[in-house]
């Protein structure tokens, strides 16, 4: 709710959204039908209601500059990200999690050094600098990938290693420091002496109960795509919604740009329902709570 | 969410800790090093640097970097303009080292206030507090950011404005938890009962139990706040040009990466080394003096 004052406030002091589409040297007639088109000669909280009653009917309102929908131009751009989104949050697991455990298992040895030296220096490179080294490296220099675009199945890879690196670095971290903290547990000690094959102390005794710290980044780092995707899809032109964003921007488009701000709130939203519910799942003591 | 860690009410033992000498020989030498040289380039910017770091000379465009080919003139290259890049890079500093210590003092600041207003008072103030925290952290920054930065004009102001929005949300959050414990020991409970208002109970008993928990959410946070202001800039909603960031100066020269490297990646390479030596020195901040975390 406050979300779409907040949004509705935004698209006032923009200005009138009129001076973009009309010409200077257009008569007042005109500017005044356009006006009465798009609801602006009511009263600001009648817009603002009309604004939340199209809301509810789904409707988003039409992008300045296109003249479409802009629900019809987010759908449009909704899989593209998904796409990307999705492969770099697998990205991120399958680096993460077998670095992160077995940092925790070679606790203090060559091998926990080199993966935490990883760790650091991932989540202090920013995500746009290492798009552009990947782009030098397997582009420009290598030529394995295309350096931009969505044409083909290897026009992924890229930008899916970028977007991914940051949580590939930080759950390395999270699960590092609560496995260390979960083997050095009386029970995992004690299913050791029971004689247990290590591997099974390890991922079944220690990594289910370290798990509840890296859902909670797993979390963030679905939600820091958001920040990430529009860097990323920049700098590799992937057609997704942060691309979408920089042009909307570009092109003083601000119904669209609304509309990705209540469109990711709500993401935000469902992420952090999701989140609560795979606590109940992990941890049974929650849902006693 | 996340449940809220409470601390226990054991708050005055760090000072003991870090009197003790044998924590000392385990100071984070090469971390503060390197951010001593930055905040030294970044303080000394306009002695050190070489050229002005806004004009540049066209017929000088993308000299490589003094080891890849280039010469002692210009150490690290020129980008597209015939800018010094050294220049701009020690300007850079400059700008991010200042923009993030204003952000997290106006935040820090601002963050803390209502935390302490929110554990203090209770009730509807603290539930009102709250919900607004709850808010900042549903709504998408970054967006934000943007649309303000085409509606207003991108503008050093703002984006103080924005990072400071950024970072205030986690003071509140963390400082109320630890306010909470705090107004319920002896030495606050007998401040109240003498007498005390409660703007001298916050300001004199409970501001200082809570310094320490600022510092470490401070100096966690510092890595964020560059990273966000680098990324904005990189996006053009950041530092308005032609004032140097390292965020511009990668996103300028990314049409060249294929002929002149350097130009992107060397500001890179900066904003790299001040984050990791920020985040080491936050890292060794919280073990050493957030009772929390020991």
């Amino acid at each position: 709710m406050v979300v779409t004052m907040l949004v509705f406030g935004l698209s006032r002091i923009s200005g009138d959204p009129r001076s973009l589409l009309i010409s200077e040297d257009a008569t007042i007639d005109v500017w005044d039908e356009l006006g009465r088109e798009m609801g602006l000669d009511q009263p600001v909280y009648r817009q603002y209601l009309i604004y939340v009653g199209n809301l509810f009917r789904g409707d988003l309102g039409n992008s300045t500059l296109q003249r479409k929908p802009v629900t019809e131009i987010l759908w449009s751009r909704i899989p593209n990200t998904v796409r990307l989104a999705f492969a770099s949050f697998l990205f991120a697991l399958l680096l993460g999690i077998p670095l992160g455990v077995l940092s925790a298992v070679k606790h203090g040895r060559w091998w926990d050094r080199g993966i935490r030296a990883f760790a650091v220096l991932g989540q202090a490179l920013p995500v746009f600098w290492i798009s552009l080294v990947l782009i030098y490296v397997f582009s420009v220099g290598l030529r394995w990938v295309p350096v931009s675009g969505n044409a083909g199945w290897t026009s992924i890879i890229l930008p899916t290693i970028a977007l991914g690196w940051f949580g590939a670095a930080g759950q390395v971290r999270i699960l590092r420091s609560s496995m260390l903290e979960v083997l050095n547990s009386e029970y995992v000690q004690f299913a050791r002496a029971k004689g247990l094959p290590s591997r099974t102390v390890i991922w079944k005794h220690a990594f289910r109960n370290a798990l509840i710290g890296p859902i909670t980044f797993a979390a963030v780092t679905l939600a820091g795509m958001v920040t990430g995707s529009i860097v990323v899809e920049t700098v590799f032109a992937w057609p997704g919604l942060g691309l979408l964003a920089i042009q909307a921007v570009n092109n003083s488009d601000y119904p669209i740009l609304q509309g990705l701000i209540l469109l990711v709130t709500l993401v935000y939203i469902v992420v952090n329902l999701m989140v609560d519910i795979l606590y109940m799942i992990v941890d049974p003591r929650i849902r006693i709570q | 969410m996340s449940p809220s860690v409470q601390s226990e009410p054991t708050t005055m033992t760090h000072t003991v800790v870090i009197g003790e000498n044998h924590r000392l020989h385990r100071w984070p030498v090469i971390p503060v090093v390197m951010l001593s040289i930055l905040i030294m380039l970044a303080v000394f910017a306009p002695v050190i640097a070489p050229y002005d770091a806004k004009l540049g000379a066209l017929e000088d465009r993308h000299i490589p970097p003094m080891l890849f080919g280039g010469d002692s003139d210009h150490i690290l290259g020129t980008d597209g303009l015939g800018r010094d890049i050294f220049s701009r890079i020690v300007h850079g500093a400059h700008i991010s080292i200042l923009t993030t210590a204003v952000a997290l003092g106006i935040g820090g600041t601002v963050g803390t206030f209502l935390g302490i207003l929110s554990g203090y008072f209770g009730g509807w103030v603290d539930e009102l507090i709250m919900r607004i925290v709850d808010i900042k952290y549903s709504v998408p920054l970054i967006l934000i950011a943007l649309s303000m930065a085409t509606i207003l004009g991108s503008s050093i102001g703002l984006l103080f404005g924005l990072l400071a929005f950024m970072v205030w949300g986690q003071f509140a959050r963390q400082v109320r938890a630890e306010v909470l414990s705090i107004v319920k020991m002896d030495y606050v409970v007998a401040a109240r009962s003498s007498g005390a208002s409660p703007a001298r109970v916050m300001y004199r008993h409970i501001l200082p139990g809570v310094a320490g928990t600022v510092a470490v959410i401070g100096s966690l946070q510092v890595g964020a706040v560059v990273l966000t202001e680098s990324s904005l800039s990189f996006l053009g909603a950041g530092v308005p040009p032609p004032t140097p960031s390292w965020g511009s100066m990668v996103a300028e020269g990314r049409l060249y990466i294929d002929t002149a490297w350097w130009v992107s990646l060397i500001p890179g390479v900066f904003i790299a080394l001040l984050v990791v030596s920020v985040t080491l020195l936050g890292d060794w901040i919280r073990d050493h003096w957030d009772p929390q975390f020991k």
